[in-house]
């Protein structure tokens, strides 16, 4: 089910990985006017790797990867990483088109680990902590607005 | 292989195995519950953690199969395009169900009789109501009272979870069109109640309440069957049910965590493992004298499977909403809920409001709807979003269809090498012009609520969450599975109490009566105990 972690800690090989941080960039790219980086952002690619060892999800990740570099070989006649940044995105939109379940799985993967980043949580104006023990404040609401209804003759349906 | 015999063996400790093991609690015999899963440890829920999101997309999936964990078993859901949700450990699929709580309505139960289509029950909802009181007592539930949508119960009701951001504009545009909404029945207590502390809005109720606020059966029944006697024994998965040369049941076959085969005599079995699980465990229990499996002479075990399809409705609105902290569930609306012909279907549905979304959630959704793209423009397509939107699903009434059907896949197994469950399921048209009409509705309401934006879809794929229907109950053993008090026609001691007994799925959520048919089959086992009828 889940890949054995080798001695050095990679679950990917290296172009793999280089493929992963390209792709994530890609889909969430850095942004300067909200100051977060993108989501091949190194400590974010680790935890999406994290994230993936579940199931049988790493092995179709790797599949994905694989896929979009034979993809851009096909095209470029190099791997992902290597393309430039015009190149990447329109590959990287082809396959998202061509390839919708695996384009699908990189997006969740991608999106858990980068709206869990201390940096993008603290951008987004959130408190860096998990919903237990403190929980939330919601306001009780305006509750004039079911005087309309209460005010409605009963019309559920006799049983005959 | 080491024996015993006990007085009432059940097997599944969820919502109705829950209710079952503390209403025969107090006739103090020898009961054990057998559940495949483990005990919850509210501590480790995904809430209390920040990889919450994640998680509820790994170890608290809502889907066994791609939560794969070993006390999962896996289900073939290729001919179907709803997958299952549950979840197997003591509380059942209650440890991730959303808490919505509404009782049927007593039309739910006369529908050939008033619609000329399915089955009338063999009961009716006055017969049910004193024991939807009970387990609404037992349970701990939010609303309000006087919803013209159903018949007055003068239930006591805890305060209703606040209506926040999303309910005002929600309320608004429902009242903008005249139609009807209410705060939801909710399982989720809003103060202090039965030992349990009450809801801190942690937004995160559909991967476990580490709050206990929800009520969940192993925070609700279980505590008080094990204090009144019932053995509760986890990560215990029954391989068959056995019988005697009488055909009656002798008790279990089971595997233990540590994969020791056991054996336990019973004079009474329950099965309460839900639409699938209980059909699955019949059907792989074939002997001589039940050749096509346990109780299955009417050929209907595993037959008329039914979901509520759902569909999925929100907009995004200029001003903020309460994104994810409360709980999910706030109000329904059952305008479209009875049948009306001009509509173009039979039958109806509710119409459940919900909050907002997490920052995980938001993303997915927007990239699945093109809200959110890839590359330039992710982050300000994000944060239009995020917090920023409201919704509603239509939970679909699900007609009976003999080919709708659970079956043991000739392939698959669990870990235990237990054969696997298959289902095969086509949505209907009637289903499909039901969905289309909650998803114009919802339209609409959002829009008059001030929505900028709407998008939608039907079926929600991993919507399977409510399992009906595939061990039926009635009158006729040629037409039904179980008796009108969830005795089992072809076995005087076979008892079945989940979901699988339903003769209609109603459009509403079903645990309450789910819990409640469990209290009323219970009542009917401790009266013909005392005068000595219950195998007659």
């Amino acid at each position: 089910m889940t890949r054995e972690t080798p001695a050095d800690g990679h679950l990917l090989n290296e172009t793999e990985w280089h493929t992963l941080r390209a792709l994530a960039d890609v889909i969430v790219p850095p942004s300067e006017k909200y100051g977060i980086p993108g989501a091949g952002d190194e400590a974010i690619a680790k935890t999406i790797i994290k994230d993936a060892n579940y199931g049988d999800k790493l092995a179709r990740l790797v599949a994905a990867l694989d896929t979009l570099n034979a993809m851009a070989q096909g095209v470029h006649s190099t791997v992902f990483a290597m393309l430039r940044e015009d190149q990447r995105e329109f590959v990287a939109l082809t396959f998202r088109e061509e390839q919708p379940a695996a384009a699908t799985l990189a997006e969740q993967l991608v999106t858990q680990c980068y709206y869990r980043d201390d940096r993008v949580v603290t951008s987004l104006g959130m408190e860096l902590r998990p919903p237990m023990p403190e929980g939330y404040k919601v306001e009780d609401g305006d509750w004039s607005l079911l005087e309309p209804v209460r005010r409605r003759d009963p019309f559920h349906r006799p049983a005959g | 292989m080491s024996q015993e015999t006990v007085d009432v063996l059940i097997i599944g400790a969820g919502a109705s195995g829950a209710a079952m093991a503390w209403s025969l609690a107090e006739t103090k015999m020898h009961i054990v519950c057998l559940e495949q899963g483990g005990l919850m440890n509210p501590l480790a829920y995904p809430s209390t953690g920040r990889d919450w999101e994640a998680r509820a997309q790994s170890d608290f999936a809502t889907n066994p199969n791609v939560r794969g964990l070993r006390t999962d078993y896996p289900i073939n859901e290729d001919d179907s395009p709803i997958k299952v949700a549950n979840f197997n450990g003591v509380g059942g699929g209650t440890v991730l169900y959303a808490g919505h709580f509404p009782r049927f309505h007593p039309s739910d139960f006369r529908v050939k009789s008033l619609d000329g289509v399915a089955d009338d029950w063999p009961i009716d909802y006055n017969q049910l109501a004193p024991y939807y009181a009970e387990n609404e007592k037992m349970t701990g539930v939010a609303g309000v009272n006087g919803d013209p949508a159903y018949p007055s119960d003068n239930a006591p009701r805890l305060p209703p979870l606040p209506l926040g951001e999303s309910g005002k504009v929600l309320a608004k545009g429902f009242n903008a069109l005249g139609y009807h909404w209410w705060p939801s029945d909710t399982a989720i207590i809003t103060e202090d109640y039965d030992g349990r502390a009450g809801c801190i809005n942690l937004g995160a109720c559909g991967a476990g309440c580490a709050q206990g606020a929800k009520g969940s059966a192993d925070v609700t029944y279980w505590p008080h069957a094990q204090r009144g006697g019932v053995e509760l024994r986890t990560r215990c998965r029954v391989r068959e049910i056995t019988v005697g040369a009488d055909g009656m049941a002798t008790g279990a076959r089971y595997v233990t965590g540590d994969g020791q085969e056991r054996e336990i005599k019973a004079h009474v079995v329950v099965v309460a493992c839900n639409g699938i699980g209980t059909p699955r465990l019949l059907l792989n229990s074939k002997s001589p004298q039940h050749p096509d499996g346990l109780a299955n002479s009417s050929g209907l075990v595993g037959k008329n499977l039914m979901f509520h399809p759902y569909a999925w409705i929100q907009g995004m609105f200029e001003e903020a909403t309460d994104g994810f902290a409360g709980a999910h569930k706030l109000m329904r609306s059952q305008e479209f809920y009875e049948t009306d012909e001009s509509r173009g279907f039979v039958r109806g549905y509710t119409l459940e409001i919900q909050r907002g979304m997490p920052p995980v959630r938001t993303a997915h959704t927007g990239l699945r709807h093109g809200r959110i793209p890839w590359g330039e423009g992710h982050h300000d397509a994000f944060r239009k979003m995020f917090g920023h939107c409201t919704g509603m699903v239509a939970v679909c009434e699900d007609l009976p269809e003999e080919h709708n059907r659970v079956t043991i896949d000739p392939v698959l197994k669990d870990a235990d090498g237990i054969p696997a469950p298959k289902i095969s399921y086509t949505l209907s048209e009637n289903s499909k012009r039901m969905l289309q009409h909650g998803v114009d509705r919802a339209t609409e309401i959002l829009k008059a609520g001030g929505a900028t934006d709407v998008y939608s879809e039907w079926p929600i794929p991993y919507g399977g969450w409510h399992l009906m229907g595939t061990a039926r109950m009635g009158r006729d053993p040629e037409r039904s599975v179980v008796n009108e008090w969830g005795r089992a026609h072809d076995c005087r001691n076979l008892f079945i109490i989940d979901g699988s007994i339903f003769v209609t799925s109603a459009g509403v959520n079903p645990t309450n009566t789910i819990q409640a048919l469990a209290l009323y089959v219970a009542d009917q086992m401790k009266q013909r105990l005392a005068n000595a009828t219950l195998f007659d």
